[in-house]
């Protein structure tokens, strides 16, 4: 049996503008660019609405509607959600649609898509918290299975996980965890009752995301029919193929001329030709199939760039001060118990804040200045710590007050 | 090769890049007979040399060009020094053509490469007389040095007719590329981008010497904001000191150094008293040698506003002895070095905003200090080198 499971991350942070030095004090709007430049969050959510989110739902509740076996699953981050409420109402509704078929799972993960649980244990709770109750809200459903940011993991996190009460989280399969073991297979997390863990297969799934367009590789052009045989051949070594990537990759990282949404289309015809073959959601997976072994994993692993680890966030210098300088305000900001600071600080908590500051790739060029909206990471960082010496002032004036 | 200064007789970067590139070329086994306009007591033992004025017997006599003179400039200066020279630059480029055909014809050569339009007629006259193929090689263009009003006409002529005679054309960056062939008409499948470099051994001076009670005042908690090039329009000093005031209003404790001389220089000085930051803002002169180096060293932060900056070699030089640079966005520097923050050379409140930045976030400055310095270092004349000879066999072969 190979049944393939669809998980798509579709998340927008709030981007700083270009917050100067004189506006300290002055201005506490740090996420209102409303230039042409790619810092405006508007003008983002609406752009990748068009060209991505509204056209891959409506093909994505076609294909729901024409092949009942069909499934698919999304992680939709509270920060994202939150400005489809603010700039496209249409977007979020066609994400409701999807939903109310019933044969869409949502993912957990916490609002502000961050690095918390590596900073605070206990706003890491909260973001989830804060998640859980906006999807609720939003979609009437309650997630049961885990995807952390960026699906970074270790064993502490899949313990701790568990102990909030999920059944099962999501990760990379990372060549340097699974050694010489198959990523198309449950595992159950190392040092946990029963916590199951489903790994991406990151070949097949940046076959699509990255490579699909590449007229320098060898299988270009791809074709649904050839990646479903890939997908059959797994048969008899193997029972899901968790397909993980950005929802992006359909419209916007691959645009529509390059074939992306009709290979889409064809995708679930081809995979269901072979009788052995279906779709599930992560929850599907982790009821219909044993875990083949323990998978240990003591160091913290990601989907991002070639080493896989936490670098894409924290390797610098000026990522580790902004990263330790915001989790400093932490106490401080719940003090004042006021909920628009508590607010500003969590929406500087969102991991592509750091990201934005990674010069490891700088020179190559690469995805890093692909989804670099300001002009260096060491931008990046400069706008950063000026809001945070803003809302630090905010917040001492508060503290002030009450003493 | 004709070129026009030859370091330490060199009033800015052409005459660091003709040394730079040279001694690199001859390492590789080019052999370089380098042409000057005049006598130099040069002290080089790599490659020989020859100067125009030999014939004239003008053995030791200071030249009145330098490679920056504007026309009019040149004409003043004649008139009070009374040289036996020519009284206009074009003159004086035309006899320097004149001389170089005869140079041509007594020396063994197979390629000509001249430097700037100062020697593109020499060049010319050389390539007549022997008919070996002309490489020119193009550092700054009449549009860099006017900031692209005034231009000089005559100037521009030769500079264009120096470049579509030539087989090949070098530009010292894209930016220069795409002057020449958006408004010189240069056809840009002959013209070859060759990025300038630094030589990454001339670099290891790890004392910080003290000069002019600098330490001192870094000692007192002041952050050193350092402006290194001609005080010209090109430069952009006048938004140095724009972006120095702004800087101000929010730290005091900053000190601007701008190490160079030029024709704006009196305005500046008067500029920057007028603003009421003359206590801010020291005027250097010009620095070479370890005096360069040591404000290189000791300072924060290097600015390059310049309104149009072809390369800008002392960018590197700055990251070369690991300090962080601001430049301007239409530099060719900014084409090889990320590790850097960049501005529109007219944006001073952005400027401003950097230079703050800096002064304030520790850890800022030292991922670029770091970053830029390794990238810098990787900018070398070594490579720049490999692709001219590429040029050359190229022409060779065809």
């Amino acid at each position: 049996m190979a049944s393939v499971c669809f998980y798509f991350q579709v998340h927008q942070p709030r981007r700083i503008k270009k917050y100067r030095i004189y506006d300290i004090g002055k201005n506490s709007s740090y996420f209102d660019d409303k230039s042409e430049s790619n810092l405006n969050n508007r003008k983002i959510i609406k752009k990748v609405s068009e060209k991505c989110y509204l056209p891959t739902n409506k093909l994505i509740l076609k294909l729901l509607k024409k092949y009942p076996k069909f499934c698919v699953s999304y992680s939709l981050s509270g920060v994202f959600l939150e400005q489809l409420e603010e700039y496209s109402k249409p977007t979020l509704k066609s994400f409701q649609k999807l939903v109310d078929t019933g044969r869409v799972e949502l993912l957990s993960e916490t609002y502000y898509h961050s690095l918390s649980f590596l900073y605070s244990r206990s706003e890491f709770v909260s973001q989830i918290e804060l998640h859980k109750k906006k999807i609720k809200e939003l979609f009437g459903v309650t997630p049961t299975v885990f995807r952390n940011t960026e699906l970074i993991y270790n064993d502490d996190l899949g313990r701790f996980i568990e102990k909030i009460g999920y059944k099962g989280i999501i990760t990379e399969g990372a060549d340097h965890v699974l050694d010489w073991r198959s990523p198309n297979f449950v595992y159950k997390a190392a040092g946990s009752k029963d916590l199951k863990v489903l790994l991406k297969n990151y070949k097949l799934s940046d076959d699509i995301a990255f490579r699909f367009s590449s007229r320098s590789w060898s299988e270009w052009p791809l074709t649904s029919e050839k990646f479903a045989q890939w997908v059959s051949s797994i048969n008899g070594n193997g029972q899901v193929v968790n397909l993980f990537m950005d929802y992006e990759t359909f419209g916007e990282h691959q645009w529509e001329d390059t074939g992306i949404f009709k290979f889409l289309e064809n995708l679930p015809s081809e995979i269901l030709k072979h009788p052995d073959n279906d779709f599930v959601t992560p929850t599907d997976a982790i009821k219909r199939y044993k875990p083949i072994g323990d998978l240990s994993c003591p160091n913290f692993i990601s989907w991002a760039d070639v080493e896989r680890d936490l670098s894409a966030w924290m390797s610098n210098d000026i990522q580790k001060d902004a990263l330790r300088r915001v989790y400093e305000l932490e106490k401080k900001v719940f003090l004042t118990n006021n909920a628009k600071l508590i607010e500003d600080w969590r929406r500087l908590t969102t991991s592509d804040h750091f990201y934005y500051m990674c010069t490891k790739w700088f020179n190559d060029g690469d995805v890093h200045k692909y989804f670099n909206p300001y002009d260096s990471p060491y931008d990046a960082f400069i706008y950063f710590m000026r809001v945070l010496t803003d809302l630090e002032t905010r917040i001492e004036r508060k503290l002030q007050i009450y003493a | 090769m004709f070129g026009w200064e030859f370091p330490p007789y060199n009033s800015g970067g052409l005459g660091v890049a003709c040394m730079g590139l040279t001694q690199a070329l001859s390492s590789k086994g080019i052999d370089i007979t380098f042409v000057l306009p005049k006598r130099f007591d040069v002290n080089v033992n790599y490659m020989k040399f020859r100067f125009a004025d030999s014939s004239l017997k003008c053995i030791g006599v200071n030249s009145l060009l330098s490679a920056y003179v504007t026309s009019e400039s040149y004409g003043l200066k004649a008139l009070r020094a009374r040289s036996i020279y020519g009284n206009n630059l074009l003159a004086e480029v035309a006899r320097y053509a004149k001389l170089a055909s005869e140079i041509a014809s007594e020396v063994d050569h197979d390629i000509i490469h001249a430097h700037d339009w100062l020697s593109f007629l020499a060049g010319e006259a050389a390539q007549e007389t022997s008919g070996a193929p002309l490489v020119t090689h193009v550092h700054a263009t009449e549009f860099d040095r006017t900031g692209g009003t005034g231009v000089n006409q005559q100037v521009y002529e030769i500079e264009k007719e120096g470049c579509s005679r030539a087989t090949d054309v070098i530009a010292v960056s894209n930016l220069t590329k795409n002057i020449l062939t958006s408004n010189y008409g240069i056809d840009s499948s002959k013209v070859h981008v060759v990025h300038n470099g630094i030589n990454p051994d001339s670099f290891d001076v790890p004392n910080r010497a003290d000069i002019s009670g600098i330490v001192k005042l870094k000692e007192m908690g002041y952050s050193i904001v350092s402006f290194v090039g001609r005080i010209t329009l090109q430069k952009g000093p006048d938004y140095f000191l724009q972006v120095a005031k702004k800087v101000l209003e929010y730290n005091k404790k900053v000190l601007f150094v701008i190490a160079g001389s030029g024709d704006m220089q009196n305005q500046i000085i008067m500029e920057a008293a007028r603003m009421g930051i003359s206590n801010r803002v020291l005027f250097a002169g010009f620095l070479r040698g370890e005096e360069l180096s040591n404000l290189y060293k000791l300072s924060d932060v290097f600015v390059m506003p310049s309104v149009s900056e072809p390369f800008g070699l002392t960018a590197l030089e700055s990251l070369a002895y690991g300090t962080p640079i601001l430049i301007s966005k239409q530099s060719g520097v900014s084409e090889v070095v990320d590790a850097s923050l960049k501005s529109d050379f007219w944006d001073v409140m952005d400027m401003a905003d950097k230079i703050l930045a800096l002064t304030q976030y520790k850890n800022l400055r030292q991922v670029l200090s770091h970053e830029g310095h390794d990238q810098a270092m990787k900018c070398t004349w070594d490579k720049a080198a490999d692709k001219t000879i590429d040029i050359y066999n190229h022409l060779l072969k065809t």
